[in-house]
């Protein structure tokens, strides 16, 4: 039983203002992208890479929209160059969905070091984040928008496994 | 061709539409030549100009967009080209200066001697793809690519000519987003 339905967490991003969703899927993350395909105020656009999907937010976020980007945390390695020589030190913000693979070492091989030091990449390159929970939805998207909004900066929300609803 | 003769002969074909340059020789050589508000000048995250691009595009439907872009970005993103064209943004112009080298790190061979990156692009899906090498060839395609509906795909075939002390993006990051930005709204 999924701890936040992938309808209202969609709904509660979409009451902030974002509507532009990227990404390149994770079985995590397979309610949320189910759900933005089917909505008609979002549109989900599928990205063949990650890196090309921190691009496609960015040209989004000086447009005039507001972007999210879905991913597994493999995905964090394909993005370091992005944020760091591009959201970073352009001020372009975009709110990050990553899922978190191999938590506690207990996953598929390929996912371990990973999820072992994917918070602290995103701690040594300077980015904030947050592990999303049922309790702390409202505090940890009042420090994003925060981030986004006055510091136009990148925020993460790291995703664990069971948290949204899984169509996979 | 020289790769500054193509910039020489595009540039003035501007109006204020929004161009996202690649880094490296095409943002320094464009940027040295002739600043504009509407420039966004790409200096680092090689690769993601042509998704930049795609984002303002998919984002201002009724402006038309530009990306100028060199041989080394295109190769590194070449998925990004899949993108565009099962988006198929209509108003998006994709350019690139093809000098078949990394010009502004030491011309270093890139391989798009060997890859027609505009067959690339057209078997990805861009509904025009034109190839050209000589300069008298660079506005009647470009005007006819812009009156065009997109995506579509404009590949200048240039020799090396990079001058290393041709300057740097002088504006700061921070102040190429917001007058960028400022020439969007």
């Amino acid at each position: 039983m999924a701890l936040i339905t992938s309808k209202s967490f969609i709904d509660r991003l979409i009451q902030e203002n974002f509507n532009f969703f990227t990404g390149v899927p994770c079985s995590l993350l397979s309610g949320l992208i189910s759900h933005l395909e089917a909505v008609e105020e979002a549109k989900y656009i599928p990205s063949v890479r990650e890196d090309a999907a921190v691009g496609l937010c960015a040209g989004a976020y000086m447009a005039g929209s507001m972007p999210v980007l879905l991913m597994q945390n493999s995905g964090l390695g394909y993005c370091l160059n992005a944020f760091t020589s591009l959201n970073l030190i352009y001020r372009i913000p975009v709110l990050v969905i990553m899922s978190w693979r191999g938590q506690g070492g207990k996953d598929a091989p390929e996912h371990i070091i990973m999820g072992d030091i994917n918070q602290k990449l995103l701690e040594t390159a300077g980015m904030d984040y947050s592990v999303l929970k049922p309790e702390n939805l409202d505090q940890v998207l009042e420090k994003a928008m925060r981030k986004i909004n006055e510091e136009k900066l990148p925020y993460t929300l790291i995703v664990e496994k069971g948290l949204f609803d899984e169509r996979h | 061709m020289k790769g500054t003769e193509a910039f020489q002969e595009l540039l003035p074909l501007l109006g204020d539409e929004p161009v996202v340059h690649a880094n490296g020789f095409i943002c320094r050589e464009s940027f040295s030549i002739k600043d504009r508000e509407e420039n966004f000048y790409m200096i680092g995250s090689m690769g993601l100009a042509s998704s930049i691009g795609l984002g303002v595009a998919l984002c201002q439907p009724d402006r038309k967009v530009i990306v100028l872009d060199g041989d080394g970005n295109v190769l590194m993103s070449m998925g990004t080209l899949a993108m565009i064209a099962a988006e198929a943004p209509k108003n998006l112009v994709h350019v690139v200066i093809d000098n078949e080298v990394y010009e502004s790190t030491g011309k270093q061979r890139s391989i798009s001697n060997a890859v027609p990156l505009e067959q690339v692009a057209k078997s990805a899906g861009y509904r025009q793809v034109v190839r050209v090498d000589k300069r008298e060839e660079i506005k009647p395609a470009f005007e006819k690519l812009m009156n065009s509906e997109g995506p579509v795909f404009l590949l200048i075939k240039v020799e090396p000519c990079f001058d290393p002390k041709t300057g740097r993006v002088t504006h700061t990051p921070e102040e190429i987003t917001e007058r960028f930005m400022k020439s969007l709204r």
